[in-house]
């Protein structure tokens, strides 16, 4: 059988926010008692976007954003993809060195916690996913690359591009009181977990 | 009055002088820039896999090199290009993140990318004037239409003119 984006329903949609939902959930507590802050969250936003659309959610191609990329194996093989544009990305690893002002150039030492940042986020979403569908998975080590906006999220457009012309995006949004972090989360399984993802989800038959 | 066109993900777009054609934030993507320096009319492309008879979802013409490449040209044709006189620049095709040695094929996208670019270029005997291609790092491109000259930007490796 074959199945595209395109063909994603509202229920499907419900199902992947609610996805995210419990991943945002189990990430925000993650992150609270590593920053020792209570974290709040909003309910994930669930896109489908075309490839043009994508980039401008994040403030437009040439805005500098940090991505944070893993290879997913297991019942269902793909990638997923963290970015945070870099407000947020000061902000986290603020939070993370405990600094009161935010507003300092990122060096080498927050580069490697905000792949800290984006290990432990990413495995809150898969183990949400774990629970949810039963199904097995395992996360790589992460690969972080602070650049372009549209050059990062080539990467997850690219793989999206073998099966359609469409992204699913999982927005979720973190506060610690006035500082937002607003993070998306790409979501990218191959075609056939993609059948298999939703089959386990309960949404397809 | 010269007016700034913008080639996005999958597309391509034809100017004649002295509009300028750009992409932003070109990643594993190439952009291909075609030109003819006589009627001074300029072509991009901005495409995102190599091969389109690989995937089964292929509609998009633009999306790939062999068929946006093609494309390009004879649309550029049509507007009064010469087919014996288009030159090509490239741009883009770079590795934004790496796993080692165990990365999966789609890692490497951007080289194959430029590869399939160049290959369908020499088959159409299209010279490569220059190229900016690899890496591990984004860049926007400005195409100017009155000269053919390709400006490559980016973020912590400078700005140049190939």
């Amino acid at each position: 059988m074959t199945f595209s984006l395109e063909d994603l329903n509202n229920e499907h949609i419900d199902v992947l926010r609610e996805v995210g939902n419990i991943g945002a959930g189990n990430a925000a507590t993650a992150l609270a008692k590593m920053v020792q802050k209570k974290i709040d969250m909003d309910v994930p936003i669930v896109q489908i976007l075309s490839f043009e659309d994508v980039a401008a959610i994040l403030g437009g191609e040439e805005m500098v954003v940090s991505g944070i990329y893993f290879q997913v194996e297991g019942d269902i093989n793909g990638n997923i993809m963290f970015v945070l544009d870099i407000a947020s990305s000061k902000v986290l690893t603020g939070m993370l060195m405990g600094r009161d002002d935010y507003s300092g150039d990122l060096d080498d030492m927050d580069y490697s916690a905000l792949q800290e940042i984006g290990n432990i986020l990413s495995g809150s979403y898969i183990s949400s996913l774990n629970m949810l569908t039963g199904l097995k998975l395992k996360l790589s080590v992460p690969s972080l690359c602070v650049d372009m906006a549209g050059a990062i999220l080539s990467v997850p457009a690219i793989q999206f591009s073998q099966t359609g012309d469409k992204v699913v995006l999982i927005e979720t949004i973190l506060k610690d009181g006035n500082s937002l972090v607003k993070g998306n989360f790409f979501l990218i399984p191959d075609e056939p977990s993609f059948i298999i993802l939703l089959k386990s989800l309960g949404v397809l038959r | 009055m010269q007016k700034v066109i913008k080639v996005g993900m999958a597309d391509l777009k034809i100017v004649s002088e002295p509009d300028v054609l750009t992409t932003l934030g070109l990643g594993s993507c190439v952009g291909i820039a075609l030109y003819d320096k006589v009627t001074k009319i300029a072509g991009l492309a901005h495409i995102m896999l190599p091969d389109s008879s690989q995937i089964k979802n292929n509609q998009n013409l633009a999306k790939f090199a062999d068929t946006a490449i093609n494309l390009l040209v004879s649309e550029m044709i049509q507007k009064g290009a010469g087919p014996g006189r288009l030159t090509a620049k490239i741009s883009g095709g770079s590795q934004m993140f790496s796993f080692g040695s165990n990365g999966s094929d789609l890692m490497k996208i951007g080289y194959r990318n430029v590869v399939a670019t160049k290959e369908i270029l020499s088959k159409l005997r299209i010279p490569i004037l220059s190229e900016d291609t690899g890496g591990n790092y984004g860049r926007t491109i400005e195409f100017y239409s009155e000269n053919g000259n390709l400006l490559v930007k980016t973020i912590g490796h400078g700005v140049k003119i190939i």
